[in-house]
């Protein structure tokens, strides 16, 4: 009991550079939101119970000569599983379930509660909760800019919370109807990362 | 008086006055002891020193509900900063930021000595390639903003190394800054206090400094915050301090309404206040004598003794009871040929039933066993030849031959309908039969003191807190703390394997924190020297996207550690780690012990397999560690006591037989007195069993006792059915009523105890010595002068 109880249960936050505390004081402002596109394609998308399709990501990283490359399989489970199977160049599993990010490489294992960890909440939540068509929690993070049309939209994501906006500076999901094709984190230090999602893999 | 009169009564004050003095001499206490073994096996004396020293043993849960989160976080940090400053705790622990930060400095600045990687392969060129990679693909995920400040510094990161080790399972949450329950209600803090957990007056003293500071850091809140934040403590000290007041509390209160209740019913009785006075005689005797044997037999006199003696003082006035209605009634002498004989007899076999928990090895009973034998034994000793010395030659007593008359009648209408006692058997039966599955309780727990409600909330605690209950663990010792951290190393290196297969879900050490001074001076000279690690460097990063200038800081930071002072336990002081090292590198009497806890994989229980490869890894090589299931080993120890209390019941009834055809030289006699007693055990079995009960210890004990107590009646009436001409049948039934009410009414007492030792065995003899008696009443023989109007 001691050892861990005594400090080292969640020791993992020592990875915690923001201040927890700032994150959890985020607002929550009025939806600007009058378009009724986007109405129309949260609706398509709270419809979809399950996805599965594949994946290509670059990460471009001003301390790396070259951006890192790695493709693999994205699942989804309505409205709070996802996962993203990375197969190349090496396998590496993220799964996200009711909050719990759960990461595993080769043998090792972590587990993060996404509530301990606000820098990491952007690059996860904006994700799932487009794809749960989840309005609300999409407002409780960003301001929320929707462009374009059923067919083809765009959504523009800038975080609210000071805290947040230290590390991720916007996010733009673009997608046709209940379907996401791309994914574009840009991070404040002017790391960005692009992630093209394929069609939809039918079992 | 008479010369033995005088004799005996200067013999009695000499005795009182000896008794007096060791009682009066004696240790006290009402911590677990009464609940550890007497002589514990070696498996056994571990659990023991766990339960008593053990770094669970001293932990302090805390949880301040009310107000809102803001409140809270500033109250837990107040208690932070008040008990910080406490040398009676080891460590306070609430989630801060500012303790999370000194911790993972401290882990981020020695990563190169903690690392477990740390070897010399580590750093050789392809290994250097391959961990960069995986560095690398660590910054691609979704952890990457938390990784990438430390890149430059930990490329081949040993941080996350150390981290994996440590294992992060299981956060506790955050509000506001600090830990909190998983519904976010509650924030909580974790204290260890630096006093062993047996040290239940320094626990004591560290719940109160606890109260104390949050009492100060609510002062300081807004009014309208102040009212609704509370403070709910829990955690085994915390359980050890409100066993010892629930006790002592019980112990007063018991013995003060037993002793006044039988007062009432003596006075009510007798009429007479010289009567209640001298019938007391005996009591207060026996409760010396008890208490004095077993202050002189026990280290310390533990206050659940105190709380079975209650009982005592039920039993040892019904001797005055029987002298006093029905030798009253006799001239003089003859009251010693024709009642001393069955109070004798009737004192034996109680004696001998007590005797029986003399072997026990649960302490607790082995003390009741001697408390009871030594003051029976005086209480009969007492009522023989001191009683009768100070008997005034008239003792004005109420006249009670009309109730004794009364009672004759009732007597004969139970003789009437005692074909009614075969469906006793068979309704028992029956209702065994039906619950043959939940006959016995397995469960320690069933014994604690402490309620179920408390239990449940420290375990619920314990998961929001992310530390599941240690049931497992390792344990090696050594002379010095060295080479009992070096053991501890070797062990923790042959169950690694066991975590990377996923037999057991990790464990922790002190080596994580602070690694024994051989393999830090090993993980330094693993470290290349600068000139040699950059040349390194520069090849493992051919075909990786990162240039050797991004690498520059790691260069310096591992020269710097290839040299630097070895860290010592000191160096840990203002982190949480300290804490654990303390917790988990022991000094024992012969040294120094070194605990590894184990947690288990997926559930909180070890199979039988991952037990015995756990034990196969640890008994391969030199340093020889030993696997201790703290829950098993506890179970095991309450299951010993079960057999055993059920051993000595049987043996406790075998002697009483052989007693009492000893001295009764007719089987059909012996079978006439012991009928009514194993009817009123059968009985009392059924009624516990089908109330929902599972029969603990001290059932099974209450029931030997029911048949050491109830003998006293039978006996009585077997000797009115023998020799009717010399014995008043219905002062002799007046006195039996009495007797029984008394040692009712003081078994009922205890049956309302909220100390389920206690109440279980009170309320398996109350009801048990009243059926003993009215069984015994309605199998009693018709003797001869009943007929005669």
């Amino acid at each position: 009991v001691s050892a861990r109880a005594a400090g080292l249960a969640g020791v993992l936050t020592l990875l915690c550079v923001a201040p927890c505390s700032a994150f959890a004081a985020a607002g929550t402002a009025p939806s600007a939101q009058a378009d009724p596109a986007f109405a129309q394609v949260l609706t398509l998308l709270a419809a979809r119970r399950h996805g599965h399709a594949p994946f290509t990501e670059v990460h471009e990283m001003a301390m790396l000569k070259e951006p890192l490359h790695s493709s693999g399989e994205l699942f989804y489970d309505a409205p709070d599983r996802l996962e993203k199977r990375t197969l190349t160049p090496r396998a590496e599993s993220l799964v996200l379930d009711h909050g719990i990010l759960t990461a595993q490489r080769g043998p090792h294992r972590h587990v993060l509660e996404l509530s301990a960890y606000p820098q990491v909440v952007p690059f996860v939540e904006s994700i799932r909760a487009t794809l749960a068509g989840d309005e609300a929690a999409l407002e409780r993070y960003f301001s929320i800019d929707f462009q374009g049309e059923l067919a083809h939209w765009t959504l523009h994501l800038t975080p609210k919370d000071p805290a947040l906006a230290h590390t991720v500076k916007d996010i733009t999901i673009e997608g046709e109807r209940d379907v996401l094709h791309s994914v574009v984190i840009r991070q404040s230090d002017g790391d960005r990362s692009l992630i093209t999602i394929g069609p939809e893999i039918t079992p | 008086m008479n010369r033995a009169g005088l004799r005996s009564t200067a013999l009695f004050v000499l005795f009182a006055l000896v008794g007096a003095l060791i009682a009066a001499r004696a240790r006290y206490s009402a911590d677990l002891s009464a609940f550890l073994p007497r002589s514990p096996t070696a498996t056994q004396q571990l659990l023991v020193e766990q339960l008593r020293e053990g770094p669970a043993a001293r932990l302090i849960l805390v949880a301040i509900g009310g107000a809102d989160a803001g409140a809270r976080a500033r109250v837990s940090m107040a208690l932070g900063r008040a008990l910080r400053t406490d040398p009676a705790f080891a460590s306070v622990s609430n989630g801060e930021a500012q303790t999370l930060e000194r911790d993972r400095a401290f882990l981020f600045q020695h990563r190169y000595l903690l690392s477990e990687a740390v070897t010399p392969a580590h750093f050789t060129v392809p290994a250097l390639h391959e961990a960069i990679v995986g560095s690398l693909q660590a910054l691609a995920s979704a952890e990457g903003p938390l990784l990438k400040p430390l890149f430059a510094h930990d490329p081949t990161g040993e941080l996350l190394t150390i981290l994996d080790a440590i294992g992060t399972e299981r956060t506790p949450r955050s509000s506001e800054g600090v830990w909190s329950s998983r519904d976010g209600a509650q924030a909580l803090l974790v204290l260890q206090t630096r006093a062993p957990g047996a040290d239940t007056d320094a626990e004591e003293a560290a719940c109160a400094k606890v109260r104390q500071a949050f009492a100060a850091a609510r002062a300081a809140l807004p009014p309208q915050e102040r009212a609704a934040l509370t403070l709910r403590l829990s955690g085994p000290p915390v359980f050890a301090v409100a066993s010892r007041a629930l006790i002592e509390g019980e112990v007063v209160r018991l013995s003060g309404l037993s002793a006044l209740f039988i007062s009432l019913l003596l006075l009510f009785a007798y009429r007479s206040v010289s009567a209640l006075l001298l019938g007391l005689v005996p009591v207060a005797a026996g409760a010396l004598t008890g208490v004095a044997a077993v202050a002189l037999g026990f280290p310390a006199v533990h206050g659940l003794t105190l709380g079975f003696g209650v009982t005592l003082i039920g039993e040892a006035v019904d001797y005055s009871i029987y002298l006093f209605v029905q030798g009253t009634s006799h001239a003089g002498g003859d009251w010693r040929h024709s009642v001393w004989p069955t109070i004798r007899l009737g004192a034996l076999t109680s004696i001998a039933g007590f005797a029986a928990l003399l072997p026990s090895n649960f302490q607790g009973l082995a003390q009741l066993g001697l408390y009871s034998v030594a003051g029976l034994t005086a209480a009969a000793l007492t009522t023989r030849y001191v009683l009768p010395a100070w008997l005034p030659a008239r003792l004005a007593m109420r006249d009670l031959r009309a109730p004794g008359a009364w009672l004759l009648r009732v007597l004969q209408q139970l003789r009437r309908v005692r074909a009614a006692l075969v469906l006793i058997p068979l309704v028992a039966g029956v209702i065994l039969v039906l619950h043959r599955g939940a006959l016995l309780s397995h469960d320690l727990a069933a014994l604690s003191p402490v309620p179920a409600a408390e239990q449940d909330f420290a375990e619920q605690l314990s998961a929001d807190l992310g530390a599941p209950d240690v049931r497992y663990m390792v344990l090696t010792s050594a002379r010095q703390p060295e080479a009992a951290l070096a053991a501890a190393e070797s062990l923790g290196q042959r169950l690694r394997p066991l975590v990377d297969t996923g037999v057991i879900a990790g464990f922790d050490s002190a080596s994580r924190y602070l690694p024994s001074e051989a393999l830090q001076r090993a993980r330094q000279q693993s470290l290349p020297p600068a000139p040699q690690l950059q040349t390194r460097l520069s090849e493992a990063l051919v075909g990786l996207p990162v240039s050797e200038a991004v690498l520059q800081p790691v260069l310096a930071e591992v020269e710097q550690a290839r040299t630097t002072a070895l860290l010592r336990r000191a160096d840990l002081e203002g982190t949480s780690f300290a804490a654990a090292v303390d917790a988990l590198l022991v000094p024992t009497s012969g040294g120094y012990s070194a605990l590894l806890p184990i947690a288990a994989a997926g559930s909180v229980d070890l199979s039988d397999e991952a037990a015995a490869r756990v034990r196969q890894a640890i008994g391969a090589g030199n340093e020889h560690g030993v696997l201790l299931d703290l829950k098993g080993e506890t179970n095991r120890l309450y299951l010993g006591y079960l057999k055993q209390a059920i051993e000595l019941s049987l043996l406790g009834f075998a002697a009483i037989v052989l007693l009492l055809g000893a001295m009764l030289r007719s089987a059909v006699r012996v079978m006439r007195v012991l009928a009514p007693l194993a009817l009123a055990v059968i009985a009392v079995a059924g009624l516990l069993i089908a109330s929902g009960h599972s029969l603990t210890i001290l059932h099974l004990v209450g029931m030997l006792l029911i048949v050491a107590v109830g003998s006293n009646y039978a006996l009585f009436f077997d000797r009115s059915a023998q020799a009717p001409q010399e014995a008043s049948v219905s002062l002799t039934l007046t006195s039996l009523l009495l007797a029984n009410t008394a040692t009712v009414l003081a078994f009922g007492v205890l049956a309302f105890s909220r100390v389920p030792v206690l109440s279980d065995l009170g309320s398996t003899v109350a009801p048990g010595a009243f059926l003993a008696l009215l069984f015994a009443a309605m199998l009693s023989e018709r003797a001869a002068p009943e007929h005669i109007p």
